[in-house]
């Protein structure tokens, strides 16, 4: 096969079409565009949260304003301005919903599409889901199964409402608004997100599933998620994400906490596939993620997965803070970048308690004129004695202008712990491609085939409905070259 | 005629490996063909299979009547070609279920019939395996991965059942194989001869023609073929050394 | 020598500043018009800058400030010490015979001559004196390997040094014997020394060369060296430093390296001892078939500080890099690794490895390491590795079942560990002596007293160590 028809090929795989850029028709309540004081009064007062609330977004608004945006990723992207987004955009039918015959069709329908459907159907594959479109949960699933079990899922809203002690005694101490700009950002702005608090000795039933989407032009989405999993609690929680396609930048900046007590683990999985811009690079969502975990007691287990297919820029580093003897962190990533994305993503992991371990599996892949950076960091504390991290970070690079870049980061201050990271660097070798067309098969397949042959590692861990969705991103996202 | 040779040069890298060279295999037929290290065997496996960087700079290679020389690889596959590797490379994270799958989905789908479904293809492995004898276990693991030398022949040999195809060539499947293996692997072979396919063995010592017996024995030497003959050939061949060979050629 | 009383009640880079103003005239005395063009250029870029500090990326781990914000006196005329020269700089390392070149807080003493040719018709020589005599080298070379933007260190150094080794071989010229450039501090006041190192190895030449950084006396100084070395076509270096600094001293060593075409160099940093260090070793693979063996060493305990920042560009296709750094941390000592692989779009067929490996023998002892890749083409190798960990206990445990102490156990698994990087030595006589300084330094030999151990010839007790390899 010529060089010719291997570009050729290659153009192919990296020419995806983006599946979920429809826009769906539906009357939003806005907020004005800009930010200042008196957007996040008009916020909190749409939501008519308590004083408290407010108080807790002014604070961080204060803060976030003498911070300047972080310049040390590996990213490119020109300045935002902060002050051209909507910070706020609900579907106007706000309903009181008691059954899925009142939500608007047009977010049925949306929802749909997205092959999510938010029907008793899901009962049988056992998933309960909040679905938050735009800034506002519309639905939350299965409340009733779950609350059998003493298992609180709602809107982050709702939570506000109805469980304030927990939310006032969880919210911002795993990441508080001070952490970083796009944390205070997104404290002071939040419009909406999942709760989810497990009781002791629970495990949940049903995997739990939030889908976000951004919806309305301009706007800004800014959801926020608080998991909290008592002595002995297990829950599996995923999250996907989508936007329609726009020429502008939409600007999406999470929180995600999580806290485990003894003995109780956490699985968050996420299936990130916010609309990373057209072949030339415009448009796309900027994503700017805060995702952490306190492994508070000991003994607890926080599981980081992540599939990372979409977004124009993703700025994500699922972190475990190991405070528990005996914790466990774990972060598996498949990271895919094509055209124009950039991401720079990668894990934290702070050994605190002894005996603490973690695990870091990376898997870029690079195509297009893209940039696909790992960053991560091992810090273990002289108290985390015994301590054990191995990180493994490898990258894959389809064509020739494309980047791939590792930067970890070591910091060990305490003799007793054993620290290993290893990353290569590779690209499909032309005896594998080979070997797959003597037996008949096309490049295009062999490519796909052995891209997820090389992500299997972190597409094993995710659960089973979203593996499947996993492997058809990849095929999305390398057009037709997956099997 | 299934595949006819005419003249056929090839080059690596702007260097003649093969030198005009002609061979023809009828369907029903097995043909050896021996020759020394260095001698463009291998090289003429790739140029049949459509190997990158094989440069056809001379010469035809016609299969089933047509001149497949421009076609890639994966197309010459589903036409029915089939190349057991001296060096089968490994696939890691793709199962070899998955993998066969994969090609035998696109030789139907390039033979116009429906992919099989996956009951049908899980019995027709199960059969194929008793062929060879190959351990389920090898089955679920990756592509070659962590095989032993033998197990990756037989899986050769494996594939080859499963894909059925016209024209099968084998290039020093016997290398590093022990006894026992060579027995299965040959087993294997003569249990898919039919009137209906050919083989082209490649190999370096005359042990494996003892149990793959070939109709003919080509013997190659410096890219061309030197001598041909019946199996006989093989025995003198074992008998004088390559060194008679070259003596021959020059002669 | 007229001496500066007010310099040395201001921090560095004041100091620094009003010096040169000052003194330019002195400074440029020996100058040719480019190098002084130069200084003009970077004394201003440091006056923007100054020196770095902890909030720069790359200077986060190793808190110059330290040293920065003291007073030191930077002399400013070739000292007089010619008394005892010969004595001082005699070094005799068994078997190993070497053309020695010796410095004395920072400037280069001559026994003979201070520009010379060796038989085989290398050039050694005084850089002050080099320029002069090699101007068009000069304009080709110094100043052009080393970044413009480079740090103020680097700054700093190409606006006021003043003396430094310079060596050029010829093309096709082979060094016949190791050159050996011995480095020596040695003053009651607290010096501030800088020296720039000038190295063209010609087409097809080869050069062995060993730098050796070493206090004499325990007043604490600042050394801060700069090296550009320039490797052209199939020429061959290799490269030893060792770095045998007391407690007190403060190192910035920086090393810039340009190869070309099928050229090959190998360099190995063996740190032993040193108060706070900071290596930056920079090559540049800028022709095919190049390769490039970057290894090193460190063993510190006590409350030292060492930072290797090692950045390899490999900027064309076919080139190879081989980056390996192992270190043992005792006490309250911390280290710094930082290694950059950088492959350019196009740099097709790159094979680069990095590997860094660390033993953290206390509770106190802390390690960053940062092993970076950043890598723009798809048909190359790249691996990279870091692990942080003990000795191995089961290895332990073997070795005390057959007899041994534990505290000998320790010493020959550490010994072990270390033994990678010394086998690349690849001069027998001089593998021998470090072998001999590794055992000691883990012994804690070296750490007692701090003194040079190559310099063991000559007379003063002081610095006489009793090596004697039958008996290790």
């Amino acid at each position: 096969m010529s060089d010719q028809t291997n570009n050729n090929i290659l153009d192919e795989v990296t020419k995806g079409e983006y599946k979920f850029g429809f826009y769906t028709d539906i009357e939003n309540d806005l907020a004005p565009r800009g930010l200042t004081e008196d957007t996040i009064r008009f916020i909190s007062a749409k939501k008519e949260e308590p004083e408290w609330m407010l108080e807790f977004r002014l604070k961080a608004f204060r803060h976030w304003q003498t911070l300047e945006e972080p310049e040390w990723a590996h990213l490119h992207h020109p300045p935002i301005d902060f002050q051209d987004i909507i910070y706020f955009a609900a579907p106007k039918k706000k309903p009181q919903l008691s059954s899925l015959d009142e939500v608007d069709p047009e977010l049925l329908d949306t929802f749909d599409k997205l092959g999510i459907s938010l029907d008793e159907q899901k009962r049988l594959a056992g998933v309960a889901v909040d679905a938050v479109i735009d800034s506002v949960s519309v639905k939350t699933t299965f409340q009733d199964t779950l609350a059998k079990h003493g298992i609180i899922f709602c809107s982050f809203s709702e939570a506000v409402k109805n469980h304030p002690e927990l939310v006032k005694k969880y919210m911002g101490t795993v990441v508080p608004y001070t952490d970083n700009y796009y944390a205070a950002l997104n404290s002071a702005v939040f419009s909406d997100g999942s709760f989810c608090y497990i009781p002791k000795g629970v495990r949940s039933p049903l995997e739990l599933s939030t889908y976000f989407r951004i919806n309305a032009a301009n706007t800004g989405q800014f959801e926020r998620t608080l998991i909290v999993a008592e002595e002995g609690g297990y829950v599996s929680y995923m999250e996907g994400c989508t936007a329609p396609m726009r020429d502008e930048n939409q600007l999406h900046a999470a929180i995600v906490e999580i806290i485990t007590m003894d003995d109780a683990e956490v699985k968050y999985s996420t299936v990130q596939n916010w609309y990373p811009g057209d072949k030339q690079g415009k448009g796309g969502v900027y994503n700017f993620v805060t995702k952490r975990g306190l492994c508070k007691g000991n003994r607890s287990k926080i599981s980081w997965t992540q599939v990372e297919t979409g977004s124009s820029i993703t700025w994500k580093y699922p972190s475990c803070v190991l405070m528990g003897d005996n914790s466990i962190g774990e972060f598996y990533s498949v990271a895919v970048t094509n055209n124009f994305q950039q991401a720079d993503t990668g894990s934290k992991m702070i050994h605190l308690g002894k005996n603490t371990r973690s695990t870091i599996i990376s898997k870029g892949i690079s195509a297009g004129k893209s940039n696909n950076s790992y960053r991560g960091l091992v810090k273990i504390m002289p108290g985390a004695i015994n301590s054990r991290n191995f990180s493994q970070c490898d990258s894959l690079l389809l064509g020739d202008q494309c980047g791939a870049h590792t930067f970890p980061y070591i910091d060990t201050r305490n003799q007793s712990s054993i620290v290993e990271h290893e990353a290569t660097t590779s690209k499909i070798s032309e005896d594998q491609l080979f070997y797959c067309n003597q037996r008949g098969i096309d490049t295009e397949k062999a490519i796909g085939l052995i891209v997820n042959g090389y992500a299997k590692e972190v597409l094993n861990k995710l659960p089973m409905e979203f593996a499947v969705e996993a492997q058809k991103l990849l095929s999305i996202t390398l057009e037709g070259s997956v099997g | 005629m299934l595949l006819n040779i005419k003249n056929l040069t090839v080059a690596i890298e702007g260097k003649e490996i093969i030198k005009g060279l002609n061979l023809q295999v009828n369907k029903g037929e097995v043909h050896a063909i021996m020759g020394p290290n260095g001698t463009g065997k291998s090289t003429l496996a790739a140029a049949i299979t459509g190997r990158e960087g094989y440069e056809v700079t001379e010469g035809e290679i016609w299969y089933k009547d047509q001149n497949i020389i421009e076609m890639d690889a994966d197309e010459r596959a589903n036409l029915g070609i089939f190349l057991s590797f001296q060096y089968p490379v490994e696939i890691p994270g793709v199962s070899m279920t998955n993998f066969m799958r994969t090609a035998i989905n696109a030789q139907r789908e390039y033979r116009g019939l429906p992919p099989m479904p996956a009951g049908e293809f899980l019995k027709l492995m199960e059969e194929k395996k008793k062929l060879v004898d190959i351990h389920s276990k090898l089955t679920n693991r990756s592509v070659n991965e962590g095989f032993s030398g033998g197990e990756k022949k037989k899986n050769e040999i494996f594939q080859m059942a499963l894909l059925e195809p016209t024209l099968a060539i084998l290039d020093e499947t016997d290398s590093g194989l022990d006894i026992d293996a060579l027995r299965t692997v040959a087993k294997g072979v003569n249990e898919l001869r039919s009137e209906e396919n050919a083989f082209v063995v490649i190999t370096h010592y005359q042990r494996l023609l003892e149990y793959i017996v070939p109709d003919f024995v080509h013997v190659m030497y410096d890219g061309k073929i030197v001598k041909s003959g019946s199996k006989n050939l093989a025995l003198e061949l074992e008998d004088k050394g390559y060194e008679w060979l070259k003596e021959h050629s020059l002669a | 020598m007229e001496k500066d009383t007010l310099q040395q009640a201001l921090p560095l880079d004041q100091m620094l500043i009003a010096q040169y103003q000052k003194n330019k005239e002195l400074i440029t005395a020996n100058d040719i018009q480019y190098v002084s063009k130069l200084r003009e250029e970077a004394f201003q870029t440091f006056m923007e800058s100054g020196f770095p500090h902890s909030g720069m990326e790359q200077w986060r781990h190793t808190d110059v400030d330290v040293l920065t914000e003291d007073a030191y006196l930077n002399e400013m005329e070739v000292p007089d010490t010619k008394k005892d020269i010969e004595e001082l700089f005699r070094c005799d390392i068994h078997n190993f015979d070497t053309e020695t070149v010796s410095m004395l807080n920072g400037w280069y003493i001559d026994k003979d001559s201070p520009l010379k040719t060796l038989p085989e018709g290398i050039v050694v020589g005084s850089f002050r004196e080099a320029m002069k005599a090699y101007p068009q080298i000069f304009e080709k070379f110094y100043g052009k390997i080393a970044p413009r933007n480079a740090n103020g260190f680097v700054q700093i150094n190409t606006a006021m040094m003043q003396d430094g080794v310079f060596i050029w071989v010829p093309d096709g010229v082979k060094s016949a014997k190791t050159l050996q450039i011995i480095k020596i501090i040695n003053k009651e006041e607290q010096l501030f020394v800088q020296s720039r190192n000038l190295i063209v190895l010609g087409k097809n030449s080869e050069l062995s060369l060993m730098h050796c950084d070493d206090s004499v006396n325990q007043q604490s100084s600042l050394v801060n060296t700069v090296t550009e070395i320039f490797v052209d076509e199939n020429a061959n270096l290799e490269l030893y430093k060792l770095q045998n600094l007391n407690d007190q001293s403060g190192l910035i060593n920086s090393t810039f390296v340009q190869q070309m075409a099928n050229s090959n160099i190998k360099t190995n940093t063996l740190t032993f001892n040193c108060g706070l260090i900071r290596n930056n070793i920079h090559v540049k693979l800028d022709g095919q078939g190049s390769h490039a063996d970057v290894l090193g060493l460190y063993l510190m305990d006590k409350q030292q500080h060492i930072d290797n920042q090692i950045r390899i560009d490999h900027n064309v296709a076919h080139c190879t890099s081989n980056e390996l750094f192992k270190g043992i941390l005792d006490e309250e000592a911390s280290a710094v690794f930082n290694g950059y692989i950088h492959v350019a779009r196009d740099a097709q067929k790159t094979n680069a490895y990095q590997n860094n490996n660390n033993i953290l023998l206390t509770p106190t002892a802390t390690i960053n390491t940062m092993p970076f890749l950043e890598i723009y083409a798809d048909d190359v190798k790249c691996s990279h590795g870091a692990t942080v960990g003990q000795l191995d206990q089961e290895a332990m445990f073997y070795i005390r079942s057959r007899g041994i102490s534990a505290a000998n156990a320790r010493l020959l698994l550490m010994y072990a560990f270390a033994a990678d990087i010394i086998n690349e030595i690849s001069i027998e006589a001089l593998r021998q002596r470090i072998d001999d300084m590794v055992k000691k330094r883990l012994r804690g030999e070296l750490s007692v007293c701090d003194k040079c151990v190559l310099h063991c010839g000559a007379p003063e007790k002081d610095y006489h160590f009793d090596i004697d390899l039958s008996k290790i």
